[in-house]
């Protein structure tokens, strides 16, 4: 904004770089690794490969969710020991003086490789004889977990009708627009290891780098300064540089930065997306959903360093706002010698709502009726809450829904597109050959997941206060909404509440920003601090004014006696009297000893019998559960039947995420997930082709939505509080980008009547459903 | 033209921000780096090295250009301005303060890019449609916001600037 915000890459000008030479083959055996034109270069400080690692460093990076299905979980080592296995894993880091020559030296490395059959296609490697995409393994199914609620088989017997569809979402990846970046300082005199790191879990980061260094943790503090947007790929813990870089610096005694490209980050930062559907579906005359059966392939990449969440959470969000009493699905998570991928903003719920709401749309089609009918008739009803879905949530536990009301949601945005009346353009435009179509999304996405998040919350003797929270921000105003629930809490002026995110030296304990977690779980643990230190305050200033604690109100920074307001302390001034030492400086320090001396009069020491210096507080919150925020999006579009352009006409996004601390920050998240999603719905896939080389590795290639490509977006709301926790809130992070494909796709079949079962849509693919009918 | 060895550093001047500097560069340092890292102007940002994102804008002699597009011993002679500049006397640039009013920025790392980028804009930004706005920033990614914000903000900052001299 003003040039002083401070990203990783902006620390620790003039240290030295460090760069690495990445796998070009997909798939294959190292065979030798000539680094000797890399030790010419001037000012080359060091060039590793595997064998120059050691212990823990030597071993393959940790697998973060294990789960009983995952039979077979590979991840990758730091740098690859004898085999590669897709394009851009790291093989050799050099590291030297400047950024410059560190890539001179690398490109004066050469790998020889012999190469092994390649799977670069999820389906065609997910069948039996396909090419093993790691040595050891007959086939590339890493785990199957299958689960079943209700009695699917009979309830296809007694259906009146069956379909079966196939669904398909090509791979994409977050693209923030600042990549990954770490530096590592060691201090040999401290034995201390300092890392500012683009991540969007800091705490996870140091307890990992700690247990790596056998160092007490209080030795490694992990930063995330401000980060340049994350979506869930800088949630990846941990991914090589960020093992490597910290070794390097204390290996080398110096402090080493890296700092990631963008073809790097193309082909060395997570992808995600790719998923394939088989669906059946069993409906009733009245288009009711009787049974749903989901088999379904995930591509993985080659590892799986997230285990198989992501379909997992496929799976169980599925069901959507939809009453499926007999639901059953297969997953299979499948190897390929592709980047290997891990939750993108949705993570899984964009496929599962893409899956839903085609059959919605394509139910409604085979039947004769209108799909918004269909949806009423297949809603869980407002009365049914908490509502037991019936298979497992991602967090191990059921998936039960907390609140909402679907039905109203559906209405209200119904009302906001002005339904009727774009049905009936829709008519009058179709007599002049125009093709015009409506679809919509729906979803419920489960947020705020624990296991939990912490918060510090301190009054400082100038009456300012501090908060401070684990998990890092990425752009989601933490520091305003966070501030916010403080400044209500303790009756003071927003501008005076000042928020650090992401630092492990200000809080140590925590566990990150993804889930759309971070307003439900840090917020409440805020809530709990900021109420606390409100505790404290009323016990320290009902001694100084002798009065019961009960009485005091607190605002405008001040506590006060209700009906007496003359009477009153500044907060401050009690995060003074809380502190009783001598020889303070500063404002008012001297009244300030002589009411703490005041204060302790009547008790038998300086600090009474359970009370702490200072005027602060750490408290925790833990969810019993996730909550269930939920919306619907609906997109009217008209596709030109000659240029087979695409024109987003109207766009509307309803939304509830329970009880709204900034309405202005859920907008925005809400804009800037339906321009993910547009993106994701058109232009956005990972082009690899059958030797596993990803074509489009470049901003060039890989387009992301400027702001012409962004439809303008209407958005309305409804707020059914969670009961579940404190502040009655839920997440909002990701919602606006789950329905999107949902809602075009079926807004171009009702415009095309051809089904658009596979995204993105494509220029070549529009052009395709327009010529197939 | 004068030949430069690999590795050889060479004296430019130019001026940033109205401050004249006189630094040595390698002939392939590029512009972005020399800011950034040589005279510890880190606020333009670097987001993809070949010119398509359009977080490291800058104006060069009054025009917008990708300092990553540009190798520095280019600039010699340049007059340059980063997103330092914009702020006078710790108060922000009208364009800034409507982008803090309209949440014109969530991560903010694309932000100094459509600053400086969106300045020429300004006399004119209130007569323009909400199309035309998007028209005029088109070469430029913001992956945060979905560019209402950045929009709004654009269209409003002529309000902004005369609040201020009423």
């Amino acid at each position: 904004m003003t040039g002083r915000g401070r990203y990783v890459d902006d620390f620790a000008s003039g240290a030295a770089h460090a760069a690495f030479v990445r796998a070009e083959p997909a798939h294959a055996r190292v065979v030798d690794i000539d680094v000797s034109g890399a030790l010419e270069v001037d000012g080359v400080l060091g060039v590793f490969t595997h064998e120059d690692l050691d212990d823990g460093f030597a071993q393959r990076l940790p697998l973060l969710i294990p789960n009983d299905g995952l039979f077979a979980p590979r991840t990758q080592y730091a740098l690859a020991r004898d085999e590669v296995c897709y394009s851009g894993e790291t093989v050799v880091m050099v590291v030297a003086r400047d950024r410059y020559r560190a890539e001179d030296a690398a490109a004066g490395i050469a790998v020889a490789y012999e190469p092994l059959p390649v799977a670069a296609d999820l389906w065609a490697a997910s069948l039996p004889g396909a090419a093993p995409v790691h040595d050891g393994m007959d086939d590339n199914v890493a785990g199957r977990i299958s689960e079943e609620h209700g009695d699917v088989s009979a309830a296809f017997a007694a259906a009146a009708h069956t379909f079966e569809w196939r669904f398909e979402m090509e791979r994409s990846a977050a693209m923030p627009m600042e990549g990954r970046a770490v530096v590592a300082a060691w201090d040999e005199d401290e034995q201390r290891l300092t890392v500012w790191d683009s991540t969007q879990a800091p705490t996870g980061i140091r307890s990992g780098l700690a247990s790596l260094f056998a160092l007490d943790p209080d030795r490694v503090h992990v930063v995330a300064p401000d980060v340049g947007g994350g979506f869930g790929v800088k949630v990846m813990q941990f991914y090589p540089e960020e093992v490597l870089v910290p070794w390097a610096a204390r290996r080398l005694g110096v402090t080493v930065k890296w700092t990631e490209d963008r073809r790097e980050h193309f082909v060395g930062s997570n992808h995600e997306r790719g998923q394939i559907h088989d669906v059946r579906v069993g409906v009733d005359h009245d288009g009711r959903i009787v049974a749903l059966e989901t088999r379904f392939v995930h591509d993985t990449g080659a590892y799986c360093p997230y285990g198989m969440i992501v379909p997992i959470i496929t799976a169980a969000q599925l069901p959507g706002p939809y009453r499926l009493d007999n639901y059953r699905y297969e997953l299979r998570s499948i190897y390929t010698n592709t980047v290997p991928t891990s939750p993108y903003r949705g993570a899984g719920r964009p496929h599962a709502v893409f899956v839903m709401e085609r059959v919605i749309e394509r139910v409604a089609r085979a039947l004769g009726m209108d799909s918004v009918e269909v949806r009423r008739r297949n809603f869980i009803q407002p009365n049914e809450f908490p509502y037991r879905v019936g298979v497992t949530f991602q967090d191990g536990g059921p998936t039960v829904y907390d609140s909402g009301d679907y039905p109203e949601g559906l209405e209200v945005l119904l009302d906001a597109l002005d339904y009727d009346g774009w049905r009936a353009r829709q008519r009058a435009a179709r007599e002049k050959g125009r093709r015009v179509g409506i679809g919509i999304g729906a979803y419920v996405e489960g947020t705020g997941i624990g296991p939990y998040e912490g918060a510090a919350v301190t009054v400082l003797p100038d009456g300012s206060v501090t908060v401070a929270v684990g998990l890092g921000t990425q752009g989601q105003a933490h520091e305003t909404v966070f501030a916010q629930i403080a400044a209500d809490d303790l009756g003071v002026p927003l501008e005076r509440v000042a928020v650090t995110t992401g630092d492990t030296r200000r809080i140590g304990f925590g566990v990150g920003t993804f889930a759309s977690r971070s307003a439900v779980v840090a917020g409440n643990a805020v809530h709990r601090a900021a109420l606390k230190v409100r505790e404290l305050a009323a016990n320290l200033a009902s001694r100084t004014l002798e009065t019961d604690p009960g009485d005091l109100v607190f605002s405008d920074g001040e506590v006060s006696i209700a009906g007496a307001r003359e009477r009153s302390l500044e907060l401050g001034r009690l995060a003074l009297i809380s502190n009783p030492l001598r020889y303070a400086f500063g404002r008012d320090a001297e009244e300030a000893a002589r009411l703490a001396q005041k204060a302790y009069a009547a008790s038998d020491r300086p600090l009474p019998e359970g009370t702490s210096p200072g005027l602060g507080a750490i408290e925790y919150y833990s969810p019993v559960s996730g909550v269930f925020a939920f919306g619907f999006h609906a997109a009217v579009v008209e596709i030109d039947p000659d240029t087979c352009d695409l024109v987003i006409l109207r766009y509307v996004v309803m939304h509830d995420c329970g009880k709204v601390i900034n309405p202005m920050v859920v907008e925005g998240q809400l804009h800037g997930g339906v321009a993910q999603g547009i993106g994701g719905a058109f232009f956005e896939r990972m082009a690899y082709d059958g030797d596993g080389q990803l074509q489009n590795a470049s901003f060039m290639d890989f387009l992301i939505p400027y702001a012409t490509e962004v439809p303008e977006v209407v958005t309305v709301h409804t707020e059914t509080p969670s009961p579940n926790n404190p502040l009655g809130v839920k997440g909002v992070g990701e919602a606006g980008v789950i329905p999107v494909s949902a809602a075009i796709a079926n807004a171009v079949h009702d415009a095309l009547g051809a089904p658009v079962d596979s995204m993105p849509l494509s220029p070549a693919r529009l052009f395709e459903l327009v010529h197939e009918r | 033209m004068r030949e430069v060895g690999r590795g050889e550093r060479t004296r430019i001047a130019l001026t940033v921000n109205g401050e004249p500097h006189e630094i040595e560069v390698e002939a392939r340092w590029l512009l972005s780096d020399v800011l950034r890292h040589g005279l510890g102007l880190t606020g333009t940002h670097v987001g993809c090295e070949h010119g398509v994102c359009g977080c490291c804008t800058v104006l060069i002699d009054g025009h917008p250009a990708r300092s990553c597009l540009m190798l520095a011993i280019q600039a010699e002679g340049a007059r340059i301005e980063t997103v330092e500049g914009l702020a006078q006397d710790g108060r922000l640039h009208p364009l800034q303060e409507s982008f803090v009013r309209s949440h014109g920025l969530q991560c903010g790392f694309c932000t100094p890019g459509f600053l400086m980028g969106a300045l020429s804009l300004l006399a004119e930004a209130e007569g323009m449609s909400d199309a035309e706005v998007r028209d005029a920033i088109g070469g430029q990614l913001c992956r945060c916001t979905g560019y209402k914000g950045i929009v709004d903000a654009i269209r409003r900052a002529p309000a902004v600037e005369r609040e201020r001299t009423r």
